[in-house]
């Protein structure tokens, strides 16, 4: 793991390559979730009154979560990186203001019924 | 915990499909196509992830570094839905593409004729992760349209794997390119990782 930190140094320090990003309040730091979330994990708001003070981009993630939304969404509309919207994110779950659930409760990829039904909804759309 | 208990209809399912291919192919232009919103767009952050600490404060000299991603959404039924991820053009980045995989059901990867060898890695790393692909050649106006055959040839594209032409920027061609891709996702056999022999009857010999 170290090595391929040392690896890519160089490429972070590549401007061509993407910016340099500055420290992000909104997560004190952190870049790893309190809670595992993935890019298209869903988040909703649970309704319960959050246990615990919120900082004003806890709010607005909130409010994105008042219908059923993925935290790819949620980080593009807060113009935040994935990692750290996971975090935000993780916070609301850990006061009870927001629940999550993994991308699909089909783990395998080659589900038949599913695939059909996705076909079936594609074509509809030619 | 609060109880989830009757949480298993509370959302839809979220698929994911990969639109992949070198720096300026039409990526973004294929997921504005296709999807019914406008392409949404995150960063992912590169980090020394893994090295033991998550703390970037206070921590002297830490680069950190972020790809963006764009991402659009088709909703297929009120149970599911369809999201498309363009993976970031430039393929140093390959190291990252494996959490852009994690679950998702196959990839397009499209191709420029006049810079086909801007594709290879992408058709390597699927290939080397036994994710499911096809090739989609973005035919740009004013290019010379090879045939199918040639682009196959060049690409060393094994028999199984579909070829097809579309026009990023036209709705119905690109997602005639998710129809070829879900209809190959339905005629293949699952990847070889979780393919273990089989006895189905479906199953080849
Ligand atoms: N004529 C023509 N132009 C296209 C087509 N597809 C994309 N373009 C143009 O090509 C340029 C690059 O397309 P993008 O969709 O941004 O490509 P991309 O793969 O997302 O690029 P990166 O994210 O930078 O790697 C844009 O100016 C598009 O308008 C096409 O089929 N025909
Ligand atoms: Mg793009």
């Amino acid at each position: 793991m170290t090595t391929a930190g040392g690896a890519h140094q160089e490429t972070w320090l590549d401007d061509a390559a993407g910016r340099l990003v500055r420290p992000y309040t909104v997560s004190a730091g952190r870049t790893r979730p309190t809670h595992p979330m993935e890019l298209l994990s869903w988040v909703v708001a649970t309704g319960a009154p959050p246990r615990g003070r919120l900082e004003p981009d806890h709010d607005v993630a909130l409010r994105l979560c008042g219908v059923a939304t993925t935290v790819a969404e949620v980080a593009a509309r807060m113009r935040l990186p994935a990692a750290i919207a996971k975090v935000v994110l993780a916070d609301l779950v850990a006061v009870g203001a927001v629940r999550t659930r993994p991308p699909s409760p089909v783990a395998d990829p080659t589900d038949r019924p599913i695939l059909e039904k996705l076909l079936a909804g594609l074509q509809q759309r030619l | 915990m609060p109880d989830y208990s009757n949480d298993s209809d509370w959302t839809p399912n979220a698929f994911k499909v990969l639109i992949a291919g070198g720096f300026g192919v039409g990526k973004t232009t294929f997921i504005a196509a296709t999807s019914e919103i406008p392409p949404l767009s995150t960063e992912e952050l590169l980090t020394e992830a893994g090295v033991g600490t998550d703390d970037l404060t206070g921590v002297e000299g830490k680069t950190t570094t972020t790809v963006a991603l764009d991402f659009g959404r088709i909703t297929i039924d009120s149970e599911n839905m369809l999201y498309l991820f363009g993976t970031p053009g430039q393929d140093r980045f390959w190291f990252m593409w494996d959490e852009l995989c994690h679950g998702a059901l196959g990839a397009v990867v499209l191709v420029d004729t006049r810079r086909l060898p801007d594709c290879f890695a992408a058709v390597d790393f699927f290939e080397s992760r036994h994710m499911r692909f096809l090739v989609a050649v973005n035919e740009f106006d004013g290019t010379h349209r090879y045939d199918p055959p040639e682009v196959r040839a060049a690409l060393s594209l094994r028999p199984e794997v579909p070829l097809v032409m579309c026009d990023a920027r036209h709705p119905r061609s690109a997602t005639a390119v998710l129809v070829a891709l879900l209809r190959h996702l339905m005629l293949t056999d699952p990847p070889p990782v979780s393919a273990n022999p089989s006895i189905e009857a479906g199953s080849r010999a």
